[in-house]
């Protein structure tokens, strides 16, 4: 049976695990960004934060997968369930390069038009709102696209602990040594991010304003 | 009412009082002769670097008064004083008669139009938007915004049509600080003050601006105060100068003042241009009172 065959022929399948991965990958975008952008001005706001705050971040992105899968199962609440495990290690992965885009999109606000905006009268938040938050979507994006790739590629890692996804396919592949199987995983994985990279840097670029 | 605020606030008739006595006559009615900005004793460090010291200026009504100096002079930090975009370390500095540390200064800063270099307009917004910032901060109603900006726009000579609608990056940089100066003006605020407006600009859009900029004010008589290190361009606008030398005022004096003035360090100033025939001895050069 050559490879496509056995795609063609387990299709419900991997349709149904494609779902349930981006599934995992949206709840986490949406998680990350709730938490990642907001920590991001504060950090803008307070620089004094951006060592601890960023420093915390950077230590998440180097635990290795699946051990932060294994230190988060004993969590109470978390543990309980598969997917809430895997969503929440996946988020912290994609913390990082969301938080450190924000910051980065806030100060890349050229000095002159935050100054102006200042002696116009503007108040911080309208600065915030208007300004420094519409300049800094380009960046922004190009922080969301960078955690959307990653969170993909690791949320195979979460059928380690049952959550489901595209993973599972690899997972059952190499226990059996079956190249077809862990491919039945592995290429809608890269498609996805693919995806995922293409869509999101064309909204980085409609954002991009040239000076 | 800025005229009871300069001289009947309970807090500042005492001491506002005795140096106006000498500063003008009271017969001299005209609308012109209140202080609209003064510079009080003002220092101003940051991290025990002094950058302004003893700075003592009044900036009369609807006159315009050009801050010349080399760079680092402290020039363009007095005129941040002005709309507190910085706070004086030592000394005041009064607008309209109240102290900016006293004000609230969003509102002090509504008031006061800024125009720099860099002009500092937004990149996402159109001109039309730039331009319409102020009156829509102070919710004026749509209509009467479209107005003035269509105004404005005049006033600053962009009338090309569909100009409005184009973002600042898709202008050239003449049509730009001219968008930048009708943005200053778009709520009429009595004062503008302007940081080397045209320091970027080739010389000969350089000089159209500068006419224009001064036929305008003919119009509006706003207080100005303005800051460059171009002789030439503050000998054309300035009813007054005020040269700083290290963070000091080194002098005040009205254009004819300084081309006479046989001090050395101006005669470097007016030495860097070249002899022209007598520009300095225009109608303009009210004399000013030298503190």
């Amino acid at each position: 049976m050559s490879l496509l065959q056995f795609l063609i022929h387990n299709r419900a399948q991997i349709f149904q695990s494609t779902l349930e991965h981006m599934w995992l990958v949206g709840v986490t975008l949406l998680l990350a960004c709730a938490i990642g952008i907001p920590l991001g001005i504060l950090v803008s706001r307070r620089p004094p934060l951006s060592k601890p705050v960023l420093g915390l971040a950077n230590i998440a992105e180097t635990i290795p997968s699946l051990a932060l899968l294994g230190f988060l199962l004993p969590v109470p609440w978390l543990g309980d369930r598969a997917d809430r495990l895997a969503i929440a290690a996946l988020t912290l992965y994609a913390l990082l390069p969301i938080i450190k885009n924000t910051v980065e999109g806030i100060r890349s606000v050229d000095p002159s038009v935050r100054e102006s905006a200042l002696a116009m009268g503007m108040t911080d938040r309208q600065i915030l709102f208007q300004v420094e938050l519409p300049l800094s979507l380009s960046l922004l994006f190009a922080g969301i696209r960078v955690a959307a790739v990653l969170t993909v590629g690791i949320a195979t890692i979460a059928a380690a602990v049952g959550a489901g996804g595209l993973g599972e396919f690899i997972f059952r592949g190499l226990a059996m040594v079956n190249n077809q199987l862990i491919l039945a995983g592995a290429i809608p994985a890269a498609l996805l991010a693919l995806t995922a990279d293409a869509v999101l840097g064309g909204i980085e670029r409609r954002f991009r304003f040239t000076r | 009412m800025r005229w009871f605020d300069t001289y009947c606030h309970p807090l500042l008739a005492s001491d506002m009082l005795p140096p106006r006595a000498n500063a003008a006559s009271p017969t001299d009615s005209t609308a012109k002769n209140e202080v609209a900005i003064e510079f009080r004793n003002v220092g101003f460090a940051i991290e025990k670097h002094q950058i302004l010291s003893d700075v003592n200026l009044q900036v009369m009504a609807g006159e315009t008064v050009v801050l010349l100096g080399r760079s680092g002079s402290g020039k363009s930090t007095a005129v941040k004083l002005i709309n507190r975009l910085l706070v004086p370390s030592e000394g005041e500095v009064l607008v309209s008669g109240r102290s900016t540390s006293a004000c609230d200064a969003i509102a002090l800063r509504r008031g006061i139009g800024y125009v720099i270099q860099e002009t500092g307009l937004f990149p996402h917004f159109t001109v039309e938007k730039n331009v319409a910032l102020v009156p829509r901060l102070e919710k004026w109603p749509k209509e009467r915004i479209r107005q003035r900006v269509d105004e404005l726009l005049q006033l600053v000579g962009l009338t090309e049509p569909g100009l409005a609608k184009r973002y600042p990056h898709q202008l050239s940089g003449g049509q730009r600080q001219r968008v930048g100066v009708a943005r200053a003006l778009a709520a009429d605020p009595p004062i503008l003050l302007m940081d080397e407006p045209f320091g970027a600009l080739d010389p000969l859009t350089r000089s159209e601006i500068q006419k224009e900029f001064q036929e305008l004010q003919k119009r509006l008589s706003k207080t100005v105060v303005f800051v460059t290190h171009d002789v030439r361009e503050a000998i054309l606008l300035a009813t007054r100068i005020g040269l700083f030398e290290n963070g000091r005022v080194a002098g005040i004096y009205s254009p004819a003042e300084f081309l006479a003035s046989p001090d050395p360090t101006i005669s470097t100033y007016c030495a860097s241009i070249r002899p022209e025939p007598a520009p300095g001895t225009d109608a303009r050069g009210r004399t000013g009172e030298v503190k």
